[in-house]
């Protein structure tokens, strides 16, 4: 799996890295980083609770 | 920009032959003005204000275009004339994305606040309703825009600057939001009633600034648990030992720091309620909801922010129905295209809330309050990412949504477990009053309360 990040909706209220805090990284400015591009399989569960929190929908899987 | 595509101009819709264009139809009939458009002219339509064409956009497409669209091609900062009166010259109406996502994370909307926010929002409720008799009469617009002063001075500015705030504070802030009259577009100080009452109350809002500030200059030191944001504008100075920033400039930060959540949360407040008073199935399933996340004493500042799927739903449904912002506006930087027409670089350009709300190929029977479309699968929110728009969307969502919908869930918490409300009107006179760009509540809107009795306390009485 992938993660891919709309950087036009990104604001970096920093949900998806309180969901999945080893994948998703929020500077102080509030600019994302994603840890992981590639997550393992394991991280799954916590990424999808990242991507479906999102208070802009800005997440989203793509399966490789 | 060459293209091989013949581009339209866009469609006019019908009507509008006064002096200024749709002018008055828009302070009259606004969502009647912008379903016309779509009706007559589809997702990219036009109409006159005052001296300059709107190019008013609805539907997923059109939306995610002007959503997206960067500060340098449609930019807002020339687009709402009529605020510049209300914040005073030099305080902005919004800042660009990099600036708001900075705002976010300095200030106090960050996630980790939000914990102490919950907090301060129910004590607050719990302080306005502690003034109630076992049953009464409250006027919805009156008494939400009134808590809703309360709890953003406290969560925004500090609590103790909140703590010297009273009534007098709400009645003045509320005549500055009736002064967003759309004749801003001809002359944003035009002789009218509510533009003196807009003035008058910002000189009313600066006097009241400045006794707080006097009182604290001669009172003690503002102590490490106290300071507020006041305290701290007030500690800055030049270096000639002046203060950085005037009354006036303080009065305009703060009004401007308010106005976002003010108006729109009192009155989501308000039409959540009412439309839960029209539908009472969907009350008993919220107020069931709430008695069951509290069963056990649970304090609102944690519940608040944990799930609350049919409280969230009816709250998302009142919203979609009644947006607080019916119409927001940008200004083209450049010539556009988009759905094969052309806009022109000037004109402005709007995105309807109102009627992408209620698109029936997204919301299925849009006129109807139902709760259930929220929930999973069907996630109509979350499905119709650009017509599901009372937050707006893209890289301008707005930045308080999940502080307002905590807010929401706190308020709710108190007040649907310790009262019963009931409509004191006709359930068809609750209406929005559309005549300014800040839509409010018409009153008279009242309900009626009542002190709950749970059936705890009916085995203790």
């Amino acid at each position: 799996m992938r993660i891919v990040v709309d950087r036009d909706l990104c604001q970096g209220h920093g949900v998806c890295e309180s969901e999945a805090p080893a994948v998703f990284s929020v500077s102080k400015k509030g600019v994302l980083t994603v840890v992981h591009e590639n997550p393992a399989e394991e991280m799954r569960p916590m990424v999808e609770q990242a991507v479906a929190f999102c208070p802009t929908s800005a997440l989203r899987i793509e399966e490789d | 920009m060459s293209t091989s595509v013949e581009l339209r101009e866009p469609p006019q819709v019908s009507g509008g032959d006064d002096e200024h264009g749709h002018l008055e139809e828009l302070r009259r009939d606004p969502i009647g003005l912008m379903q016309r458009v779509r009706e007559e002219c589809g997702a990219v339509g036009q109409f006159r204000l005052a001296d300059r064409d709107v190019v008013l956009l609805t539907g997923a497409e059109a939306n995610e275009f002007f959503f997206r669209a960067p500060e340098d091609v449609l930019d807002q900062a020339e687009a709402y004339p009529f605020m510049t009166p209300i914040f005073g010259e030099g305080v902005v109406f919004d800042a660009p994305p990099e600036r708001r996502r900075e705002m976010l994370h300095n200030q106090s909307l960050r996630d980790k606040f939000m914990r102490g926010h919950a907090s301060t929002i129910s004590d607050e409720v719990e302080t306005m309703v502690s003034d109630w008799s076992d049953s009464g009469t409250i006027d919805l617009l009156d008494w939400f825009a009134e808590l809703t002063i309360y709890t953003s001075s406290a969560c925004l500015i500090g609590p103790k600057f909140r703590r010297n705030l009273d009534q007098r504070f709400a009645r003045l802030y509320h005549d500055l939001e009736q002064g967003t009259d759309a004749l801003a577009y001809v002359d944003p100080y035009a002789d009218i009633d509510t533009f003196r009452q807009r003035d008058a109350a910002r000189i009313g809002l600066v006097e009241l600034v400045q006794a707080i500030m006097d009182r604290r200059r001669t009172g003690a030191a503002a102590t490490d648990d106290d300071r507020d944001l006041l305290d701290v504008l007030m500690s800055i100075h030049d270096d000639d030992g002046a203060p950085r920033f005037s009354t006036d400039m303080v009065t305009g930060m703060f009004i401007s720091m308010m106005f976002a959540g003010h108006h729109t949360t009192s009155g989501t407040a308000a039409w959540t309620l009412i439309e839960l008073l029209r539908h009472p199935e969907a009350l008993a399933v919220v107020t069931d909801e709430l008695d069951q996340l509290y069963a056990h004493g649970e304090e609102v500042s944690y519940q608040a922010l944990r799930a609350m799927p049919r409280l969230e739903a009816a709250i998302k449904e009142a919203l979609r129905l009644h947006p607080p912002l019916i119409l927001v506006l940008r200004v083209a930087k450049e010539e556009l295209e988009v759905e094969g027409v052309r806009i022109a670089p000037g004109k402005l350009v709007g995105a309807s809330l109102s009627v992408s709300n209620r698109i029936p190929e997204d919301f299925p029977d849009p006129d109807a309050f139902v709760p259930e479309r929220y929930i999973e699968p069907r996630a109509e929110d979350r499905a119709n990412p650009w017509t599901w728009i009372p937050f707006g969307a893209g890289r301008h969502r707005c930045v308080g949504a999940p502080f307002a919908m905590m807010q929401l869930k706190a308020i709710f918490s108190v007040l649907l477990r310790g009262w019963d409300f009931e409509l004191a009107q006709l359930s068809d006179s609750y209406r929005n009053d559309h005549s300014k760009m800040v839509v409010q509540l018409q009153q008279p809107c009242a309900v009626h309360y009542r002190r709950r009795r749970v059936p705890s306390e009916v085995v203790t009485a």
